[in-house]
């Protein structure tokens, strides 16, 4: 495992800025994604994180990662945000933070779960929830002639499909796949069954172990252990399944 | 303060003193890994210590079982800012596997299955500090949390804490593991907030 070379000198990576709101998109009910200015920002690769610390008048802070949901694009950092129940973070980020207010970000952090442009090979990203964020950092940066992508899309319902509309475009793109499972209520008309995702929703001409696309799974810890034992099962190399997890895992 | 989150306040204070700087309390136990989960089987299973001159010492899975094993309760941090605390662990200290493993090492690579590897002192493991623990809160350790058998550096960021684990080798230069490698500190004491590398 080589050295990885990732954006910025350590000093620039680990300095706190600040980072001033421009622009809310809701997503979902539960979902906003979150437009940055963040002076001097270094720059990160799609599938990187950040961390964002919010600071209280008497000095407490509160930090925790958020994945970019968007390739580099000078100061610009853009963040998609769930709202967690109780969550002191992401609760404030989704209901409270307006527009030029400001909080404090460093990074970029993670140099594994990233997707470089130029990489050989096919990618297969497998997101539950929200864990589709950094996947679409990814499917954002793909250039019209880079390898094919597929991505596999888990969410309860449709009500909770984020970047919805964009991923309609981008699944009428050459080269990339789109595919929804829904877990508890899919739309009219949905061939599948509901249910949890299973190998037949993995299986597919030109993405089988002997393809050996480089596969990105990030969503919920239970979802992620499902999705990368599948994988597992149906011959992907376990070196070439890179997981990303978050949120808590039952007992 | 020279910054401040506009209508930021946030929970209720009454800090925990056993909480470190920048670290929030879970009652559930988050998995993080940067692979697939590996299961090994106990049949297949074994612990190896490595010294510099090549010299190897293992244990089967039995052979670990039949080591003096002790029953630990500690707090556990993670680097992504959960701490947990009161964690129950059942394992074999290091201080018991190196009791007779000859070296002048001053540094460890821990190696896991699955490829994993991490980067500690051998200071840092011994002196009761750190178990090869095959036990949870009184069962079997689960694979997602690192089962059959993981280290257990509970002073370190959780990160140092190998799941899968197979192998220590003992190096008389420091090297960096995976996650170190990719810009995360090289010792990791939450307590220092020794997050990344330069903190």
């Amino acid at each position: 495992m080589a050295r990885a070379a990732v954006p910025g000198g350590l000093s620039a990576r680990r300095a706190w800025r600040e980072a001033t709101l421009v622009e809310r998109r809701p997503e979902t009910d539960s979902a906003v994604t979150l437009v940055l200015d963040v002076d001097g920002w270094p720059g990160h690769l799609p599938g990187q994180h950040v961390d964002v610390r919010l600071t209280a008048p008497d000095g407490y802070t509160a930090t925790r990662s958020y994945s970019v949901s968007a390739p580099e694009c000078g100061d610009r950092v853009e963040l998609t945000v769930q709202r967690v129940p109780d969550g002191e973070v992401s609760t404030f980020l989704t209901d409270g933070l307006a527009v030029g207010d400001a909080v404090r970000v460093r990074g970029p952090v993670g140099g594994w779960f990233v997707w470089r442009t130029g990489q050989p090979g096919p990618v297969l990203l497998v997101a539950g929830g929200s864990g589709v964020v950094p996947l679409m950092a990814m499917l954002r940066a793909r250039d019209p002639g880079a390898p094919p992508f597929r991505l596999v899309y888990s969410v309860r319902g449709p009500d909770e499909v984020i970047y919805r509309d964009e991923l309609a475009v981008l699944a009428a793109t050459e080269g990339v796949e789109v595919r929804l499972v829904h877990t508890r209520r899919a739309p009219d008309g949905d061939g599948r069954p509901v249910g949890r995702l299973r190998e037949s929703d993995l299986a597919a001409p030109g993405w089988t172990g002997e393809d050996a696309p480089t596969c990105y799974v990030c969503g919920p810890t239970g979802f992620v252990e499902g999705a990368a034992d599948l994988l597992v099962a149906l011959g992907h190399a376990a070196d070439r399944i890179r997981t990303e997890r978050f949120g808590p895992s039952g007992p | 303060m020279d910054f401040v989150t506009r209508g930021f306040q946030g929970r209720p204070r009454g800090r925990d003193d056993r909480l470190p700087p920048g670290q929030y309390l879970t009652g559930d136990f988050p998995v993080l890994s940067a692979g697939p989960t590996s299961n090994v089987d106990h049949d297949e299973f074994e612990l190896w210590v490595a010294t510099e001159d090549g010299t190897r010492h293992a244990w089967s899975w039995a052979e670990l079982m039949a080591l003096p094993a002790e029953t630990v309760t500690v707090d556990i941090h993670c680097v992504t800012s959960w701490s947990k605390l009161d964690t129950e662990w059942r394992g074999v200290s290091l201080d018991t596997l190196l009791a007779d493993v000859e070296t002048a090492a001053d540094f460890a690579m821990v190696h896991s299955y699955g490829g994993y590897t991490t980067n500690l002192p051998l200071e840092d493991l011994l002196d009761g500090q750190a178990w090869v623990a095959y036990g949870y809160d009184g069962d079997d350790l689960r694979p997602e949390h690192g089962g059959p058998a993981r280290l257990l550096v509970p002073h370190l960021y959780f990160w140092k804490s190998a799941k899968w684990v197979r192998g220590i080798e003992l190096m008389l230069e420091d090297s960096p593991g995976f996650w170190e490698q990719l810009g995360y500190h090289d010792y990791g004491d939450p307590w220092r907030e020794q997050r990344y590398q330069g903190d």
